[in-house]
């Protein structure tokens, strides 16, 4: 599970996957609804990290 | 910028920022805990902070009163370069998830109060803990100069001339942090966060319905830059692609390696507290990447302004009742206190344990810790607030650039030891040492440029300075370790596991 972790940094470095205009969302070009759309994938991934952790490293 | 006094705004300012001194001085009472008897009291607030009171406290410091200018005024003058902070900021919490509650756990378990406490635990080295302690404080100052700076840009907007409203405020600030240490940010931050959110969301929601809408204000901004030409826009240029993707990820390894986004995580109550953190701090990120957007909206409004840094409070003031701006703007000035007074007892706490301690009085008693850190904060406070009023601001500006390349080359020291016993003293002290002069001297000779150019193969590759002197600094600390090993292959006693 850990691995989720890497995600949002492929997603978010790899830049030429997502410096476009098109297509936009509410008035958004791409390049902003798509970095803007991470904060909140990262947040569950993180999430889904921390729920599926062992009981024996809660602490 | 109009010369007038905004009575109304100066106002609604004067009461929030009495109403922020009050809670500052009350918050020694707060959670009560004997304040001066101990350092872990006066700078880490007794060690108990919960999910809410961390995510406020780290949310507000990390967050500051510079970000909330300087991001919409670079977004303004280079467009879509400027938003490398929305990236950066996201990137940040996998990692504080995965290391920063491991950091609290050795933290905890040995009473460790800064991360050159960490440090000499780790490699029972005093050179690499007074390298981190002195990194640490030296990329501080300047940090808590640029928060000054973000305050005056404020109240230059509201209309008061002169450095005397600034120099009141800072001393009030100085003040109520020596008689409450941490727990005077940790509850002004709620304040803050809550007026910020506030804030942003009313301008984001109201401030395109007046200009026209998402598309309106995307298309003005793209008019502006395409009539500007260079290296703007609404997307990056080729040539901005690296640059960018160095820059975040750069920026995310050194943003918890400060001595006040670690303060946050040392004063939390548990590891989980930290985990819980990293889940719910991206809502910040959020907010982040919407005050980003102010930058262009300033174009779908026609604002013109002699600095970028002036964008924000323009806006504010050309859209909203002059109550509002009040209001935004002491958003903006408490929001400026929260870092300074964190960034100040982090210093502070670093002299402490890692300059007095160390080398003046080994000897020193819990309660003669925080006597030492209190009068610290106030020394480090004046120290930036002369910084301000004696040196060019573009000083503090570069100062604060470089600054973020040196408190990266702490990384190594810092958290490698967390998971490995591989790295010897002796190598991550020359790297340390290596990174930081071959960064500071390729910024330094591209004009305080905070990127480094290399060839390869005949391509030339712009990058972020501060993650080239990371990967040399790792190398070197590698390389030094092998030698080192072979020599002497017994390490020296560790105090800590």
């Amino acid at each position: 599970m850990w691995i989720l972790l890497l995600l949002p940094f492929i997603g978010l470095l790899w830049v030429p996957f997502y410096n476009f205009l098109e297509p936009a969302l509410f008035g958004f070009p791409f390049f902003y609804w798509y970095q803007l759309a991470w904060v909140p994938i990262s947040s569950v991934l993180i999430w889904l990290v921390y729920r599926s952790r062992k009981p024996d490293e809660a602490s | 910028m109009a010369d007038q006094i905004e009575w109304v705004a100066l106002a609604v300012f004067v009461f929030f920022f009495a109403l922020v001194t009050v809670m500052g001085f009350f918050a020694a009472r707060w959670k009560a805990g004997p304040v001066n008897d101990h350092l872990d009291e006066w700078g880490l607030g007794g060690r108990q902070f919960g999910t809410w009171i961390t995510w406020f406290l780290i949310g507000g410091d990390f967050y500051t009163a510079y970000t909330v200018i300087a991001v919409p005024a670079l977004v303004y003058a280079v467009g879509a370069y400027g938003f490398f902070a929305l990236p950066y900021t996201i990137i940040v919490y996998p990692f504080v998830f995965a290391v920063m509650p491991v950091l609290w756990k050795v933290a905890h378990a040995n009473g460790h109060v800064t991360a050159a406490d960490v440090v000499h635990g780790t490699y029972n080295s005093r050179g690499l803990e007074l390298a981190v302690a002195i990194t640490g404080m030296v990329a501080t100052m300047p940090y808590i100069a640029l928060q000054l700076i973000g305050m005056g840009v404020v109240i230059k907007a509201m209309g008061l001339t002169g450095e005397l409203p600034i120099v009141a405020a800072f001393i009030v600030l100085a003040l109520y942090t020596y008689s409450s240490g941490l727990r005077a940010p940790a509850l002004i931050a709620f304040v803050k966060d809550i007026m910020i959110y506030i804030v942003v969301l009313v301008a984001v929601v109201v401030v395109p319905l007046k200009l026209g809408g998402y598309g309106a204000v995307f298309s003005a901004a793209n008019d502006a830059f395409t009539a500007k030409g260079g290296a703007t826009g609404l997307i990056l240029k080729p040539a901005q692609m690296l640059p960018y993707a160095t820059l975040a990820l750069g920026s995310a390894l050194a943003a918890f390696m400060y001595p006040h986004t670690l303060t946050g995580i040392f004063a939390s109550k548990s590891a989980d507290t930290i985990r819980k953190n990293a889940i719910l701090l991206p809502a910040y990120t959020l907010l982040l990447g919407l005050i980003a957007l102010l930058g262009y909206m300033a174009y779908a409004a026609h604002i013109k302004v002699e600095t970028p840094n002036d964008v924000v409070p323009a806006l504010f003031k050309a859209l909203f009742p002059s109550w509002f701006a009040g209001f935004a703007f002491s958003a903006i000035a408490i929001g400026a206190l929260v870092p300074a007074a964190v960034m100040s007892i982090g210093a502070a706490n670093l002299f402490t344990r890692n300059v007095w301690k160390s080398y003046v009085n080994p000897g020193i008693s819990h309660a003669g810790e925080a006597a030492v850190a209190k009068i610290a904060s106030l020394v480090v406070k004046v120290g930036a607030l002369a910084f301000i009023l004696f040196l060019p601001t573009q000083y503090a500006l570069d100062l604060q650039l470089l600054g973020g390349l040196w408190i990266l080359q702490t990384f190594p020291a810092l958290v490698f030891g967390l998971f490995t016993r591989w790295f010897r003293a002796e190598g991550l002290l020359l790297g340390w040492a290596a990174g930081i002069v071959w960064g500071s001297w390729t910024a330094w000779s591209n004009g305080l440029k905070p990127l480094a150019t290399i060839d390869l193969g005949g391509n030339a590759y712009v990058f972020y300075v501060g993650l080239g002197a990371l990967i040399l600094n790792v190398a070197i600390a590698a390389v030094v370790t092998l030698i080192v090993s072979r020599i002497s292959p017994v390490r020296r006693a560790e105090t800590s596991a």
